[in-house]
């Protein structure tokens, strides 16, 4: 199951620097482990995370190993207009998670 | 002298001995750093939210063989995991009583210890008592096994003959190694811990420092894991829940 979560003020005020917070459930398997018999664990991460604010680009992540499980991301933008946050994670095995978040800029 | 010194050195001895008084007691949150701390408040960062909306849906779901889900039953579980584990015939603890329901009124397989699904569903419940004072009173039903957890606890165990007592009531707020020594307060199960990148029972966390001590491990569910269960929650009593908790 890939469950993400977001959080995103619903409102603001235009010119406002807003955080956003970003949690994604993922095992985030380095790739380096190995099982107690030598087998090496294949790799398993989240490779990207994009947000795109009314289309636009305004965030892009590039993860490697080494990141904890279960990655959280929090960034900031600044408010420009009313509309719609979109964030795309992407990784290996062909994970791909969306979601969005509407926002009133006033 | 020397017997008055040796009186005094088994007097101290005694005295360090002794169960935290009320009022000093903390919870492992007051020996977290700031940055811990504003991860396990605030409700978008804790990364038990993953877990939680994951148990909403076990709640909600229907199970095969009964068509009944946890919902069909029950309304709100406010206060339920501050009275965890209550005593029956023995103590039982919040999962097992999930897995009790499951096996008698939804007629379900028992989901198995520290799966994914019985601790999302665990911390749902107990999420719903946060802030809730621990709820254990010593009396005639729970004292027997309230005494045994508490044998258990002033035990030395294992190739280091190390009781928890020795650590968690004389010798909390020091560290070992790099990590403070909590009060062992279970006032956050299951809780998220960063060291285990998921989220844990109480029984993992007893069992990792059963390990620690090189003692013998009991099994997940074992009665003798589930009466310490009982002894820390009558220890912690009146102490608020902080269910999902996150811990370093």
């Amino acid at each position: 199951m890939a469950r993400v979560v977001i959080s995103v003020p619903a409102s603001t005020k235009r010119g406002e620097v807003i955080e956003i917070k970003t949690l994604a459930a993922h095992v985030m398997e380095t790739g380096f482990r190995r099982t107690q018999t030598g087998e090496l664990i294949p790799r398993d991460i989240i490779t990207q995370l994009v947000c795109t604010y009314n289309g636009v680009e305004v965030f892009r992540a590039e993860l490697h190993p080494a990141m904890a499980a279960n990655p959280l991301l929090a960034f900031t933008t600044v408010a420009t207009e009313s509309g719609t946050l979109e964030f795309k994670w992407t990784g290996d095995n062909g994970y791909a998670a969306t979601q969005s978040a509407s926002i009133t800029v006033t | 002298m020397r017997s008055f010194a040796l009186v005094l050195g088994v007097f101290c001895t005694l005295l360090a001995a002794g169960e935290i008084p009320l009022a000093e007691r903390r919870s492992g949150y007051q020996f977290m750093s700031r940055e811990t701390r504003a991860m396990q408040d605030d409700d978008a960062t804790n990364p038990a939210l993953l877990w939680l909306l994951d148990g909403e849906a076990l709640w909600n779901r229907k199970e095969a063989p009964a068509g009944v889900a946890c919902s069909t039953c029950h309304t709100g579980m406010q206060g339920v995991a501050a009275r965890y584990p209550v005593v029956k015939k023995r103590p039982i603890n919040l999962e097992q009583q999930i897995n009790v329901c499951r096996t008698e009124r939804q007629k379900a397989p028992p989901l198995a210890y520290e799966s994914r699904e019985l601790l999302a569903l665990t911390a749902y419940v107990a999420r719903q008592s946060r802030g809730m004072p621990v709820d254990i009173a010593w009396n005639e039903t729970t004292g027997p096994f309230l005494s045994a957890g508490r044998d258990t606890f002033n035990r030395r165990q294992g190739q280091l003959n190390l009781a928890c007592a020795q650590c968690h009531d004389d010798n909390w707020g020091k560290r070992l190694a790099g990590s403070v020594i909590p009060q062992a307060h279970p006032t956050g199960y299951p809780l998220y811990r960063l060291e285990w990148q998921g989220i844990g029972s109480l029984q993992r966390r007893l069992r990792n420092c059963l390990t620690g001590i090189r003692a013998e491990v009991p099994a997940y569910g074992a009665p003798e894991l589930v009466e310490l269960e009982l002894y820390l929650m009558w220890r912690a009593r009146g102490m608020k829940l902080e269910t999902p908790a996150v811990r370093p």
